[in-house]
C-alpha cells in the first residue's frame, strides 16, 4: 500500500546508470571522505588527499568506458547528454582536478588547515563541473554551477586567519551571487518564452522569435543576461573585477583550480548554450561575443603589463586567455563547418590551457616555498640557483604566449583558423586582434623570463639564493605531468586534436 | 645507403642537434669538457649527414625536391610532416651545417659571461634544429613551427650572454619577430582557405607548399592576393630585416654574444629572404607583382640608409649590423625583380652575405676580446699589433664591399644587373632608377668599409693599448673556425658556378608557373 503511494507520488525517470557512473563515483568518494573523517577523526587526515586523487582517477574509468562505447546517450528526458564533447571535457576536469590535488597535498598538509573538508569541497566542485559538461537544460546547468561555485567560495577563504584570503572569498562570493542572479533572471525570461528548460526546445523558441511568435526583445534580453552571467564565471572583461583579488588572496592551489577548472566549466556552459540553446540567434550572440572577446583580450593584456605580482599577472593574463577562447564564438553561427571548427578550437584551447596554466601555478607553489612570495621581483636569478624550475616556468610562460613548439601555439592556431574560416571581415578582423594581442602578451611573459634568466638574485632578498629549491614529490609529479602535456601538445598536436575534434550540432534539427 | 638517406637523411639532419641537446641536458653542468665535446660531436655528426646528403644529391635534377618525406602529422588541420631538399635549400642547408660547428669551436675556450656552457650549447643546438628545419620544410605549418623554434634560443642567447643593454635588445628582437610571424600565420591561413582546386573549384584546405606553389595563386582574386602578400611581406620583412622594420637588428647584433651575432647574420636573416623566395613569390604571383615596386623601393632605401647608417656608427659591431641592412637590401632588390636572374642573384647574395658577414662578426668578436671595446675611435693599428687578424679583417672587408673575385661580388652585381630588366608587367623605368641608386650604394659600401679598415687596422696602436699583452694574433681555435669561411669566400668568388648551377634549375622551376613565366 505504502509502496503504491510512493510510486504514485514519485515516478522515477529511466536512468542510464552507465551514463552517470563518473558522477556517482565522485559522489561515492566524496561521501567516503566524509565518513573517514567522521569515523577516524584526526587519523583520517593523512589519507584524505590520497582518497581524493583516487576518486578523481576512478571517475576516469567510466569516462573511458563510455568513450570506447562510443554511442551518444541522453538521459533524464534529454536534460543530460553524454557525447564525445562532454566526455572530453569531463576528462579535462578530472585530470585538472587530479593535478590540483597534487598541488594541494603539501600546501594543505603543512599549513594549519582543515584537510579532509578541503578535499570534500574539491570533489564536490569537480562533480559540479562534470555535471556541467553534460547539462543540456537550464535547471541542470544552474544546479551544476552552484555545485561548483559554493565549494569554490569556501576554498578561496581556506586560509581563514589571513585577511586577504577572507577578502578573496567574500569578493568572489558577492560577485558570484550577483552573477547567479543575473543568470537566473535571463533563464527565467527564456523559460517564459520557450515554456521549457531543455536547451533544444529553447533553441526552437528563440529561433522562431524573429518571425514574431515570441517577443523579440524578451528573447534577446534573456540571451544577453545568460551570457553575461557566465561571463563572470570565465572572468571575461568587464566582468573580471573579482579575479585579481580573489586569485591573489586565495591559497595558491585554489587559485590554480579557479583559473583553470572553474573557468573551463564556465566555458562548457557557454558552449552548450551557444551551440545548442541559442544556435538560431547568431545575430545576438555573435556581436556580443565579438565585443567580449576583443575587450577581454585588450583589457586583460594591457592590465597585465603593469602587474608586479605574478599571481595577479596570471589573473589578468587569464582574462586575456578567456578572450581568445570567446573569439571563435563570434563567428560560430556563420555556417555548420565554422561552428564545428569553432567548437573544436575552444575545446582544444581549454585542454591545452589547463596543462600550461596548472604548470605555471605548480612552479609558483614550488618557488613560494622558498620565497614566501609571488612578487615578480622574487623570481630574479631563479635560473642561477634553481635552473630546473626556471626552465619549467619558461616553458609554461612561453606556451601561454603561444610560441611554437610549446603547446599554446596549437591552441591559438586553432582559434585563428576558426576565425578566418568563414572569410567574413569581422572574423578576419578578430583574427588580427588575436595576432596583435599575442604580441602584447609576449612582452610580459618574456619580461618574467628575463627576470629569471638575466637578473642576479639580490643579496637582501631575505631568502637562500644559492642552493636549489627542494620541490615536494607531489608538486614534482604535477610539474612532470603538465610539462609533458605542454610539450606533447605542441610537438604532436594531433594527440589533443584527435580528441577535441567534436561536434554539438548533431543534436540539432538541421 | 641511398635508400636510408632517402627515407631518413633529412629527418636526421633536422633532429640530430635536438637529440644532442637532450643528451646534454642529462649531463651535470659542471662537466664542461664533456658538454663541449658533446656539442661539437653533435654538430659535426649533423654536418656529416649533411655532407652525405650533398654527395647523394642528384645535381642533374637540382630543380626537383629530393629525399622527400611525407608523413602524417596534424590530421585535424591537414598539416603534414613534409620535408625535401632542392637547389634553393641546398646551399642554405650547407651554410647552416658549416656555421654551427665553427661557432662551437670558436666558443670552445671562451663561453661568454656569465658562463654556463651547458645552457649555451644546448640553445645553440636547438637553434640549429630550427634553422635546418625551416630550410627543409615543405608544409606551411611545419615551416612556421621551425621558423618560430629559433626565437626562444636566440632570445635567451642575447638576454643571458649579451652586453650591457641585453634585456632591451632581446625583448625588442622577440617582439618584432613575433609580430611579423603572427601576421604571417594569418596569411598562411588565408592561403589555406582560399586556394581552390582549378579542376573542381573546391577549396583545397592544404598547407602543402609543393601544391600551393604549383597552383601559384590560381583562383585567388588579385585584390585578395595583395592583402595576403602584405601579411607575409611584414612577416618575412621583419626577419630580413627590411627598412623600416630593421630597427631591432642593430640592437640585437650589438648586444648579442659573438657567436649569437654570427648565427644571426649568417643564417637567421636568411630565413626571411628564403620565405620570400620559397613561399610569398611563387604562391602569390599577382600579389608579388603588385608589391614588387614597393619591395624594390624599400630595398634601395635599405641599401642607402644602411650605408649612411654605417658611416655614422662609432661602434664596430653596430657598423657591421647596419652593413647587413644594406646587403640584405641587395638581396631584396634581386627578389623584387621577380626574374629568375634576380632571384638567383638573391640566393647567391644570401649565401655570400652569410659567409662574409658571419666572418666579420667573428673578427669583431675577437677584436672585442683583445681590446675590450669596439669603439672605433679607440682602436687602431691592428695591422701592427696583430697583423694576421688585421689582414683577415682587410680581406673580409674587401669581400663585403663586393670586390670582383670574392664571393660578395656575385651577390651584388647580378642583383643590380637584374634590376635593369625586371619581369614583364613591372615598371621598367622605376627599376632602372633603383639600379642606379643601388649602384651608388656599392660606392658608399666601399666608402664605409675602407674607412673602417683605415681607422681600425691602419695607423699606430692607440696609447691605451700600445703595451697591452692581451693583444695576441689569431689563435689556433680561431684559425680552425675561420679557415673554412675564408676558403669559401675565395672559392665562391672565383667559381660562382658552384652555387649558381645548383640554384638555377630550382629557381626556374619555382617561377615556371608564377610571375616569371
Amino acid at each position: 500500500m505504502l509502496s503504491s503511494v510512493l510510486v504514485f507520488a514519485f515516478e522515477r525517470p529511466p536512468i542510464d546508470w552507465h551514463a552517470i557512473a563518473p558522477e556517482l563515483t565522485l559522489l561515492g568518494f566524496g561521501a567516503l571522505l566524509t565518513l573517514v573523517d567522521v569515523v577516524w577523526l584526526e587519523r583520517g587526515r593523512a589519507i584524505s588527499s590520497v582518497l581524493a586523487s583516487l576518486g578523481l582517477l576512478a571517475a576516469m574509468v567510466p569516462v573511458l568506458t563510455l568513450a570506447t562505447d562510443g554511442a551518444d546517450r541522453a538521459t533524464f528526458w534529454g536534460a543530460y547528454v553524454i557525447d564525445d564533447y562532454s566526455l572530453v571535457m569531463k576528462a579535462v576536469f578530472l585530470l585538472a582536478g587530479y593535478v590540483v590535488v597534487l598541488l594541494s597535498t603539501s600546501y594543505i598538509a603543512e599549513g594549519d588547515y582543515w584537510e579532509s573538508e578541503y578535499y570534500q569541497m574539491l570533489l564536490s566542485a569537480v562533480l559540479g563541473m562534470v555535471v556541467m559538461a553534460s547539462a543540456r537544460d537550464l535547471v541542470t546547468m544552474f544546479v551544476a554551477l552552484e555545485l561548483l561555485s559554493i565549494p569554490a567560495y569556501l576554498m578561496a577563504t581556506w586560509r581563514k586567519r589571513d585577511l586577504r584570503s577572507n577578502e578573496a572569498g567574500l569578493k568572489y562570493y558577492l560577485m558570484g551571487v550577483f552573477a547567479s542572479a543575473v543568470l537566473l533572471y535571463g533563464m527565467s525570461l527564456l523559460y517564459g518564452t520557450a515554456g521549457s528548460t531543455i536547451l533544444a526546445d529553447i533553441n526552437a523558441a528563440v529561433s522562431d522569435a524573429s518571425d514574431g511568435t515570441a517577443p523579440l526583445a524578451v528573447v534577446t534580453l534573456g540571451v544577453i543576461f545568460v551570457i553575461a552571467g557566465f561571463a563572470f564565471k570565465v572572468s571575461a572583461f568587464p566582468f573580471h573585477t573579482w579575479a585579481p583579488d580573489t586569485y591573489e588572496g586565495a591559497p595558491t592551489p585554489v587559485t590554480a583550480f579557479l583559473s583553470v577548472a572553474s573557468k573551463a566549466a564556465g566555458f562548457v556552459a557557454l558552449l552548450s548554450l551557444v551551440f545548442v540553446g541559442f544556435w538560431g540567434r547568431s545575430d545576438v550572440y555573435q556581436p556580443l561575443m565579438w565585443v567580449l572577446a576583443a575587450a577581454s583580450m585588450f583589457g586583460g593584456n594591457l592590465m597585465a603589463l603593469r602587474q608586479t605580482n605574478l599571481v595577479r599577472l596570471l589573473a589578468y593574463s587569464g582574462v586575456a586567455q578567456a578572450g581568445y577562447m570567446l573569439a571563435p564564438l563570434a563567428v560560430a553561427g556563420e555556417s555548420l563547418t565554422t561552428a564545428d571548427d569553432a567548437l573544436s578550437a575552444v575545446v582544444t584551447y581549454l585542454a591545452i590551457y589547463a596543462a600550461m596554466n596548472l604548470g605555471a601555478f605548480a612552479v609558483i607553489i614550488a618557488v613560494a616555498r622558498r620565497t614566501a612570495s609571488a612578487e615578480i621581483d622574487s623570481y630574479k636569478g631563479l635560473f642561477h640557483y634553481s635552473p630546473a624550475l626556471a626552465v619549467a616556468m619558461t616553458i609554461f610562460l612561453m606556451a601561454l604566449a603561444g610560441i611554437p613548439p610549446l603547446g599554446g601555439w596549437f591552441a591559438k592556431f586553432e582559434i585563428v583558423l576558426a576565425l578566418i574560416s568563414p572569410q567574413t571581415p569581422w572574423g578576419v578582423a578578430l583574427g588580427v586582434v588575436v595576432a596583435l594581442n599575442s604580441v602584447i602578451a609576449l612582452y610580459y611573459y618574456a619580461r618574467i623570463a628575463s627576470y629569471m634568466w638575466v637578473e642576479q638574485a639580490s643579496a637582501e632578498a631575505g631568502f637562500d639564493t644559492v642552493s636549489p629549491i627542494k620541490v615536494p614529490t607531489s608538486v614534482s609529479a604535477a610539474l612532470v605531468l603538465t610539462g609533458a602535456a605542454t610539450l606533447a601538445f605542441g610537438i604532436l598536436p594531433q594527440w589533443v586534436g584527435h580528441f577535441t575534434d567534436v561536434t554539438l550540432l548533431a543534436t540539432l534539427p538541421s | 645507403m641511398t635508400d636510408f638517406l632517402n627515407d631518413w637523411g633529412l629527418t636526421l639532419v633536422i633532429f640530430i642537434p635536438l637529440v644532442g641537446a637532450l643528451v646534454m641536458l642529462a649531463v651535470p653542468a659542471v662537466e664542461h669538457q664533456a658538454l663541449k665535446r658533446l656539442a661539437l660531436l653533435t654538430s659535426l655528426a649533423t654536418a656529416v649527414v649533411g655532407a652525405l646528403l650533398l654527395l647523394d644529391f642528384d645535381y642533374g635534377a637540382a630543380g626537383d625536391l629530393q629525399f622527400v618525406v611525407d608523413a602524417s602529422w596534424i590530421d585535424v588541420i591537414n598539416s603534414r610532416y613534409i620535408v625535401g631538399l632542392d637547389g634553393i635549400s641546398l646551399p642554405l642547408l650547407a651554410l647552416t651545417l658549416v656555421v654551427v660547428p665553427l661557432c662551437v669551436i670558436y666558443s670552445w675556450d671562451h663561453v661568454p659571461d656569465p658562463g654556463n656552457p651547458k645552457a649555451f650549447f644546448i640553445l645553440m643546438l636547438i637553434l640549429e634544429t630550427g634553422m635546418v628545419g625551416t630550410f627543409l620544410a615543405q608544409d606551411l605549418i611545419l615551416f612556421f613551427v621551425f621558423f618560430e623554434v629559433v626565437l626562444l634560443p636566440m632570445f635567451f642567447m642575447i638576454a643571458v650572454w649579451g652586453g650591457e643593454n641585453r634585456r632591451y635588445a632581446s625583448i625588442k628582437f622577440f617582439l618584432f619577430t613575433l609580430f611579423g610571424s603572427a601576421l604571417m600565420l594569418l596569411s598562411f591561413l588565408a592561403l589555406f582557405f582560399l586556394s581552390t582546386d582549378p579542376a573542381t573549384g573546391e577549396s583545397l584546405r592544404s598547407f602543402d607548399m609543393r601544391l600551393l606553389s604549383d597552383l601559384a595563386g590560381a583562383g585567388i582574386l588579385s585584390a585578395t592576393q595583395i592583402w595576403i602578400f602584405a601579411g607575409m611581406f611584414i612577416g618575412f620583412g621583419v626577419k630580413v630585416p627590411m627598412f623600416p622594420f630593421h630597427t631591432w637588428l642593430p640592437d640585437a647584433h650589438t648586444e648579442a654574444p659573438t657567436v649569437g651575432s654570427v648565427i644571426l647574420a649568417a643564417v637567421l636573416l636568411k630565413l626571411g629572404t628564403y620565405g620570400f623566395v620559397r613561399i610569398a613569390v611563387p604562391m602569390l604571383p599577382e600579389g608579388a607583382e603588385a608589391w614588387a615596386p614597393w619591395i624594390g623601393l624599400l630595398a634601395v632605401i635599405g641599401i642607402i640608409y644602411g650605408a649612411l647608417g654605417c658611416l655614422a656608427q662609432t661602434d664596430m659591431k653596430r657598423l657591421i649590423a647596419f652593413s647587413s641592412v644594406a646587403h640584405m637590401g641587395f638581396v631584396m632588390l634581386g627578389i623584387a625583380t621577380l626574374t629568375d636572374f634576380g632571384i638567383n642573384a638573391a640566393i647567391f647574395g644570401m649565401v655570400a652575405h652569410g659567409i662574409i658577414t658571419g666572418m666579420l662578426f667573428f673578427v669583431a668578436g675577437s677584436v672585442k676580446e683583445r681590446y675590450h671595446t669596439l669603439e672605433i675611435r679607440r682602436l687602431g693599428g691592428l695591422l701592427t699589433q696583430a697583423p694576421r687578424l688585421g689582414w683577415i679583417l682587410g680581406f673580409v672587408s674587401m669581400a663585403s664591399l663586393g670586390l670582383p673575385g670574392l664571393a660578395g661580388f656575385w651577390g651584388e652585381f647580378p642583383a643590380i644587373l637584374a634590376a635593369y630588366s625586371p619581369a614583364d608587367g613591372l615598371p621598367v623605368e622605376v627599376f632602372r632608377t633603383y639600379m642606379v641608386v643601388a649602384a651608388v650604394g656599392t660606392v658608399l659600401a666601399a666608402g664605409y668599409l675602407l674607412w673602417l679598415l683605415q681607422r681600425t687596422a691602419m695607423g699606430k696602436p692607440s696609447e691605451e693599448f700600445a703595451d697591452s699583452d692581451e693583444i695576441v694574433d689569431v689563435t689556433r681555435n680561431e684559425w680552425i673556425s675561420w679557415v673554412p669561411l675564408l676558403v669559401g669566400i675565395l672559392l665562391f668568388g672565383l667559381l660562382p658556378g658552384l652555387i649558381f648551377d645548383v640554384i638555377d634549375p630550382a629557381v626556374v622551376n619555382l617561377l615556371a608557373t608564377g610571375a616569371g613565366g
